[in-house]
């Protein structure tokens, strides 16, 4: 690991390989942190920490392996946040319990799902989920990883990942449906 | 399967996840059953809203510069201030620190992905299993009108079973076995002091599939799909023999659909 990172055909070939999931990395860092000023500084951090690992890489792919990098320094902004909530991991079902996001008016709960695709709207919805649940439910939705490159972007089993998705797309549907009794 | 364990695969299905044949169970137990549809239609509406809704973030210019900044040759000045993160990078390969609610029972055996190359190594495992002292059949004998209907009742499908002592492989018997999960016909056969194990898997997919051999822990294995039926020859022959003797029951197979 001792290897230097002034060697210029590194360089190229870790923009080549990385800076295209530029757009992907921040995406989960906006989820992950919830801040915008916080999940730039950790991009950067990210990709700085990836091109001096990047002479022990050996694949598969570069983007779970960005996204367990970003993960990382995720977590130890959740250890400096200390006191926010999201640094807590909960897996308990009441971190299923949502408040209700919004009000408008609504037919059925079905119909306000094809009806609400505002980006903003689900957004919120989505940030409204806990972890581990929304972490899982953007890299399979919003960053297109399939199971077995979430499983090694977050280090866990594939079960664990299903299970955690299972358990993402109910939470979002009570969310939705929550809202609906509210707005009755 | 039950409602616990489709509500996990439901979502695999929607994902595009699950092989031919776990996709079919779970569409299967949905159509039985109004609350895992219900909750499949809604996932599957949630799937697209959000794809419609486009929810990525692009990354602000500046930052995209800063990095581009860092990276060519000036990357030695800006990249040398990070101490001892080292063991952090090492950490993440070696599991997470976000506890695990375990898919118990729901390992993820039924994932499209690594499907073929999990059947491979449990084929081998099976093979090794069967290697064992009085572990090799279940039905001893060199008639396969003694071992084909041995097969019949403990099977949805019983294998082929053919007869290759002319041709120099000498039946064995048959043995139930389990890959996959499920119950599998193992048809045992002899060339010289070398075991070869037949797996005979009944497939949704009637395609024929040309066979193919791997090499996996010191063992042969070669598959193919006929009629139906999934095939998997294993054994410590060498590659070009057990080629020999996937093509001898292939041609019988064909020839005589009965066995």
């Amino acid at each position: 690991m001792g290897d230097s990172n002034d060697d210029p055909e590194r360089a190229r070939r870790f923009r080549e390989a990385a800076l295209p999931h530029l757009d992907d990395v921040y995406t989960l860092a906006r989820y992950l942190l919830r801040d915008p000023a916080d999940a730039e500084d950790a991009v950067q951090e990210c990709y700085l920490r990836a091109l001096k690992h990047f002479g022990g890489y050996r694949g598969p792919a570069m983007k779970p392996w960005l996204f367990a990098i970003l993960r990382n320094v995720c977590r130890a902004e959740f250890a400096r946040r200390a006191t926010a909530p999201s640094s807590a991991i909960d897996d308990s079902p009441e971190a299923a319990e949502q408040p209700p996001l919004w009000h408008e008016e609504q037919q059925t709960p079905e119909a306000q799902m094809l009806r609400d695709r505002d980006a903003v709207t689900i957004r919120r919805l989505v940030d409204g989920l806990a972890e581990p649940f929304r972490e899982t439910f953007v890299l399979r939705e919003i960053n297109e990883l399939s199971y077995r490159e979430i499983a090694e972007a977050v280090g866990a089993p594939v079960g664990t990942v299903m299970s955690r998705l299972a358990r993402a797309r109910a939470m979002l549907r009570s969310a939705w449906m929550a809202e609906q009794e509210q707005a009755r | 399967m039950t409602c616990d364990e489709a509500e996990v695969l439901l979502n695999a299905l929607i994902d595009g996840e699950l092989d031919a044949g776990h996709a079919r169970e779970v569409e299967q137990h949905i159509a039985g059953c109004a609350r895992c549809s219900a909750a499949f239609a809604a996932y599957q509406k949630m799937s697209q809203a959000v794809a419609a809704a486009d929810l990525r973030y692009a990354a602000p210019l500046a930052l995209r510069r800063r990095i581009e900044a860092a990276l060519p040759k000036a990357a030695v000045s800006n990249l040398r201030p990070m101490p001892n993160r080292r063991s952090v990078l090492r950490g993440f390969g070696f599991g997470s620190a976000l506890s695990a609610i375990a898919a118990t029972g729901l390992v993820a055996i039924m994932l499209r992905h690594d499907d073929e190359q999990r059947i491979l190594s449990e084929i081998v495992s099976a093979h090794l299993r069967s290697l064992q002292p009085s572990h090799l059949t279940d039905v001893l004998s060199t008639d396969q009108h003694t071992v084909k209907p041995w097969f019949n009742g403990k099977l949805d499908v019983a294998p082929p079973v053919i007869d290759l002592t002319a041709q120099g492989f000498t039946l064995v018997g048959g043995r139930l076995d389990s890959i996959d999960a499920r119950a599998i016909g193992a048809v045992v056969y002899k060339r010289r002091a070398h075991v070869i194990n037949l797996f005979v898997a009944q497939t949704s997919s009637t395609e024929h599939r040309a066979a193919k051999i791997d090499s996996i822990s010191g063992f042969n294995i070669r598959r193919w799909s006929d009629r139906g039926l999934n095939y998997w020859a294993i054994s410590d022959l060498g590659a070009d023999e057990l080629d020999e003797f996937g093509e001898k029951i292939e041609a019988a197979a064909r020839s005589n659909t009965e066995g």
